[in-house]
């Protein structure tokens, strides 16, 4: 493309504010973190006056931190891993396989992911309530039932972007294996799994941001003993004073997981979550 | 882009984003798939791999669903909610009181709904504006272009309480970043700073933070989509004379269509049914200004515990958004196939 001349000047502005609208929030959130409590107090400092790595440690004990971390990590890894299985033979099945009612179901476990979520919140709420009455089984304010939950909430994304990754692998490959003799299984565990393996740690990672990040059921479903981050996280807030250094610490903390895995894998991910929409 | 290609080939015999790339290694892998013995193992496979992801749906989205709808027909006050089976039948009384617009739940309901549609405009809008100019001006190799797209995509990366919780930090009154730089440009008085947390001002905080949220998205998408628009297209329309606004105008926006109308849909629906920014920027109680619908039905459920209106302002929002979006598709893809 030819560029008129303005071009680089609009782009260093253009994107000069976008970097500086994207990256405030971040550089708040990790120049406060090493901030003595003096410096969050009164009004606002852009440089720690000393760097103090003191609300690191005290994070920990303002909040029972370790155990909502300890939560948090239960809850989505087992939620991202089950999520995964669950999506690779589905996805193995839409994208090798032609049967009645592909269509139907592909598209129908998509448009869940559209739906308002606050519509599922009050009926599994009382669903998880109901079912210790009836059968014994106590989902309400216990991990299981969250990790039920968030294992459907990245499923059909899941789903989708493997059905993806799946349908570039040739499938000359399957064919290879099946000549070998296995069967439409060994094919998917020889062949399939291993070379869509970029892929599919893409949407063990995606499946684990959306458990780590989620809100809304974690404010419901939880009680103190199984409460994650995201509802733990307002803890501090409760306390009298705000230690917002310490609050700022503790986001950093929980935030570099999962903006590791994302920056690691962003090529795959990027890709994945594009796929769809540019078709 | 693997099969951002391979979607390009035609594919008459397949759905959206299934099936083999091409017709002849179908037939192929129809002939050795033939030669397995078992017939109904080659019938029911496909079924056997989808049963658990099908349990799963239905177990969560589908059965909640029914329930949901049931629930907003019971008179599901507190008493009832241990032991649903007691709750006596309402019949449509949930709702008329949810669209009687004298009464304080109807009037409520209605403002936090308008509330709910202008939010949603503003953010579309504004995520659109500034993911369309950021993936326009990454067009072409520039150095540190890597480097920025990554930067681009945090606030998309952050675990959402993260990130809304430091812009909470920033828009608090005396200690907050966004009041200090107003003071210092003396925009606003040392002595009496703005609030922006609760009031009038609470609007545009949500609608700052939000919009900082999902720009990357429209930014990510619009960008892939960028890359499928053949480069061929921008050299012969240089050789006709064309400039940058030229090509712009004629041949990047018409040529995003597509992805534009998938974008703003997905923007659309996240941004309508958001809870969690409003949730984590405001607390348990967000302000009038700023009463998102998702929220106003959190908070009308779990202080006055009846469930029944919840669910039937639920099944309210989901037929409102079911109607916008098929308005929606079928619009758009009326366009479409006039162009």
């Amino acid at each position: 493309m030819r560029e008129p001349r303005w071009l680089p000047w609009a782009r260093w502005i253009g994107l000069g504010f976008l970097s500086l609208f994207t990256l405030t929030p971040i550089y708040v959130m990790v120049t406060s973190a090493i901030k003595p409590l003096s410096d969050v107090q009164g009004d606002f400092h852009w440089l720690p006056t000393t760097i103090s790595l003191r609300p690191f440690v005290d994070i920990w004990k303002t909040i029972p931190l370790a155990r909502y971390f300890g939560n948090s990590l239960v809850v989505a890894t087992v939620a991202s891993l089950a999520s995964v299985t669950v999506a690779i033979f589905a996805a193995y099945a839409i994208s090798r396989f032609k049967f009645p009612g592909r269509r139907i179901f592909s598209v129908t476990v998509l448009s869940t992911q559209m739906f308002p979520g606050i519509l599922f919140l009050l009926p599994l709420f009382m669903i998880f309530v109901n079912l210790s009455n009836v059968i014994g089984i106590n989902l309400y304010g216990s991990l299981t039932g969250l990790i039920i939950t968030y294992l459907t909430f990245s499923l059909p994304f899941s789903i989708w972007m493997l059905v993806g990754y799946f349908d570039s692998i040739p499938i000359a490959l399957d064919e290879a294996a099946q000549v070998d003799g296995s069967g439409p299984i060994g094919a998917l565990m020889r062949v399939v799994i291993p070379a869509a393996m970029p892929g599919i740690v893409a949407v063990t990672v995606y499946a684990f941001m959306t458990a780590w990040g989620e809100v809304l059921f974690a404010s419901v479903m939880t009680d103190d003993s199984t409460r994650t981050l995201a509802v733990g996280l307002q803890g501090y807030a409760t306390q009298n004073d705000v230690y917002w250094n310490q609050v700022m610490a503790a986001s950093l903390v929980v935030s570099i997981p999962v903006v590791a895995g994302f920056l690691l894998l962003q090529r795959f991910l990027v890709q994945g979550l594009t796929a769809g929409a540019v078709k | 882009m693997m099969f951002m290609v391979v979607s390009t080939t035609p594919r008459p015999d397949a759905g959206r984003g299934a099936g083999p790339p091409s017709g002849a290694p179908h037939r192929r892998r129809g002939r050795i798939f033939a030669r397995i013995p078992v017939r109904f193992r080659r019938l029911s496979l496909p079924y056997l791999l989808i049963l658990p992801a099908i349990l799963l749906e239905l177990l969560i989205h589908v059965v909640p669903m029914v329930i949901g709808i049931w629930m907003s027909f019971l008179k599901l006050t507190q008493f009832y909610l241990r032991n649903w089976s007691a709750a006596p039948s309402v019949g449509l009384s949930n709702y008329r009181i949810a669209v009687d617009f004298d009464s304080a739940v109807g009037s409520s309901l209605l403002h936090s709904f308008l509330v709910t549609v202008v939010f949603t405009v503003l953010t579309v809008a504004l995520s659109w504006l500034l993911g369309t100019m950021g993936a326009v001006l990454m067009q072409g190799a520039f150095r540190g272009r890597g480097v920025l797209r990554a930067l681009f995509l945090v606030p998309y990366a952050l675990p959402v309480y993260a990130g809304v919780i430091t812009w909470s930090f920033m828009l608090q009154r005396d200690s907050g970043l966004v009041n200090h730089i107003l003071v210092q440009l003396h925009l606003a008085d040392a002595g009496d700073r703005p609030f922006w947390l609760i009031g009038d001002n609470s609007f545009i905080s949500l609608i700052v933070v939000c919009v900082w949220r999902t720009w990357p998205f429209a930014f990510l998408v619009l960008m892939a989509g960028l890359q499928n628009i053949a480069g061929d297209l921008y050299e012969a329309s240089a050789i006709d004379g064309a400039g940058w606004w030229r090509q712009l105008r004629s041949i990047t926006m018409p040529m995003l269509r597509p992805v534009n109308q998938v974008v703003v849909l997905v923007l659309f629906l996240w941004t309508f049914n958001d809870f969690n920014t409003p949730y984590v920027l405001f607390g348990k109680s967000a302000p009038e200004q700023a009463d998102l619908i998702s929220i106003h039905i959190y908070q009308s459920s779990f202080v006055t515990w009846n469930f029944g209106s919840g669910s039937a302002m639920s099944v309210l929002l989901l037929l409102f958004l079911l109607v916008v979006t098929s308005i929606y598709l079928v619009a758009t893809s009326r366009r479409r196939s006039d162009a």
